[in-house]
């Protein structure tokens, strides 16, 4: 029984029964429709990868000093991470919001809306760092050379999908209808996953648009990763990993608060 | 220490923007009653219910619910509560087992208990052999019996219904009133609203009638019926235009009448032996209260 321990004893924020519960709930649904979710996580990147590593790089075999498929197999993992922790926290979240009213049970449960948000976006971080792995091994396959650095691979993976993850709750937290993704996703997603130097190198850009890409977290993750591959630049990366977290707190903060204003009225 | 009341409010206020939809409710639910909370649709239930697990805040008022004031200690009294919704929200695509195990981990059970915990809930509702089932592939009344039991794994000091057998035929209603009766006789406090009046009448100590937000009666059914609308009801019937005859008659003669759609009912006749109208003699009811005190047109 849940009963009678004092009276006196706060409960306070950020409680690990409460993130445990949720995640409980997260991983039990999971269970539930993994081999879908998997799918669409790694063969999309794949497809990318192969299409641009084979079209493409049949015009240019290097880029930046790197094979090209080496090149866009890195980078990849970045697109990868976005994809499977942006998207999964929008529709996730509307769905769970608006049409299962999932959150209506969460939030009568000894939970609060900062658990709820802490633990559903540590959750989706933790598939997005496995998930993200994915063209970097199909890319070994096609001859990208192991390194030790690629073990750090899956934690920026899940820096960076935290960050995502809380930028989707944060979409869908003010978004009205499931429609209003479409704006997110064609005027944010898709320029900042065309311009993070996966594809193509940033310095073919013109300088404004250098200096706008350093915004882009992506562009940070994209940095890390082929540090990681092909060797690390110590302060540089550090400023990468910062960048990454700064993005995860900024974004976490706001999408507690948005989806607060939502939740409870 | 136990408090005396699981939940108590006062003046209490909640607005949305220009609709004030608790307007300075007074709300008690001594610890081992069931109280009912009876309204026509947008009385302000449902609001009142969210403001009991602050899922809604009040603009003013007292809300403590057993003993721990709201909303800052709201954490602490929905650990000790039950909470079963009025949309179903189960995870549709999981097993029962699962729907149950998920709640045991958000309500705290502790690891050891948690097996029991879950087995027990099965037995209540009656879905033992369901258990491996997905949510999706039962019937509309064992989804409910699922959202009940899933609301008491913890075994809750106080559970909150928010019309429990809303949509539902009268079968699976009767499965329902059974299962709610039975917490009821464990000495579970309950607080149910709920539009239907047999439901509030079957299962409540006491009911609390709401109409714009606040209170308007609130004691055992009995003693509000015997109050408000007599011992005894004479229903007549008849065309729309006798119907209006007989309540201008009634009045005249300083009875109390309301509509139900194909008749009057003249309350408060007892006592007076030569009828004044033929009709059908029936003891007054909770519906003759309920309407009398919320009005005969919904707004």
């Amino acid at each position: 029984m849940v009963t009678q321990e004092s009276r006196t004893a706060r409960i306070g924020r950020l409680e690990r029964p409460a993130l445990t519960g949720v995640l409980v709930r997260e991983v039990v649904n999971f269970s539930s429709y993994w081999r879908s979710t998997t799918f669409s996580a790694t063969v999309e990147p794949t497809i990318y990868l192969l299409a641009f590593g084979f079209g493409f790089g049949s015009l240019v075999s290097t880029v930046g000093g790197y094979d090209y498929v080496e090149f866009v197999g890195t980078g990849t993992v970045a697109t990868a991470v976005l994809f499977s922790s942006a998207f999964a926290a929008m529709f996730g979240t509307f769905i769970k919001y608006k049409f299962q009213r999932t959150y209506d049970a969460i939030l009568a449960a000894p939970v609060d809306t900062e658990e709820l948000v802490t633990a559903e976006a540590a959750w989706i971080a933790f598939r997005a760092g496995v998930y993200g792995c994915v063209p970097m091994l199909v890319a070994i396959v096609f001859g990208l050379a192991p390194a030790w650095g690629m073990l750090l691979v899956p934690f920026f993976g899940a820096i960076a999908g935290f960050g995502w993850a809380c930028f989707g709750i944060l979409a869908s937290a003010m978004a009205s209808s499931i429609e209003n993704f479409n704006y997110i996703i064609s005027a944010g997603l898709t320029p900042l996953f065309l311009v993070a130097g996966t594809f193509f190198p940033l310095t073919q850009l013109p300088d404004w648009a250098q200096n706008l890409a350093q915004l882009n977290p992506l562009y940070h993750l994209v940095q890390l990763v082929r540090h990681a591959a092909f060797g690390f630049d110590a302060w540089a990366d550090v400023g990468h990993v910062a960048v990454l977290a700064g993005f995860g707190v900024l974004m976490w903060r706001l999408a507690i608060w948005r989806l607060q204003t939502r939740l409870v009225d | 220490m136990q408090p005396e009341l699981a939940i108590r409010l006062r003046g209490v206020v909640k607005r949305y923007g220009p609709i004030t939809a608790v307007d300075g409710l007074d709300l008690e639910v001594p610890m081992g009653t069931c109280v009912g909370l009876l309204g026509p649709n947008g009385a302000g239930k449902s609001t009142t219910m969210r403001l009991l697990t602050a899922q809604s805040i009040a603009d003013d008022g007292e809300l403590e619910v057993l003993g721990y004031a709201l909303p800052g200690e709201s954490k602490q009294a929905r650990a000790r509560c039950g909470v079963v919704p009025q949309l179903d929200n189960l995870d549709t695509t999981l097993t029962v087992a699962q729907n149950l195990l998920v709640f045991t981990h958000l309500y705290r059970v502790p690891r050891d208990e948690r097996r029991d915990a879950i087995e027990r809930a099965l037995e209540l509702a009656k879905l033992g052999d369901r258990r491996d089932d997905r949510v999706d592939k039962l019937s509309g009344g064992m989804r409910r019996r699922l959202l009940i039991a899933r609301a008491l794994v913890h075994r809750p000091q106080l559970v909150l219904l928010d019309e429990p057998t809303v949509g539902l035929d009268p079968q699976v209603r009767q499965e329902l009133w059974a299962l709610i009766d039975a917490l009821r006789s464990e000495g579970t406090t309950l607080l149910m609203s709920t539009h239907y009046i047999e439901e509030a009448e079957r299962l409540a100590d006491s009911v609390l009638i709401m109409s714009h937000g606040t209170a308007v009666a609130a004691g055992p059914p009995a003693e509000l019926v015997l109050e408000h609308a007599g011992k005894e009801a004479l229903e007549v019937y008849g065309g729309p235009a006798r119907l209006a005859e007989v309540e201008a008659e009634a009045v005249s003669a300083g009875l109390r009448t309301r509509r139900t759609g194909t008749s009057v009912s003249v309350l408060g006749i007892d006592g007076r032996n030569g009828s004044l109208f033929e009709g059908e003699r029936r003891p007054a009811n909770l519906e003759d209260v309920f309407v009398l005190l919320t009005g005969e047109e919904i707004a």
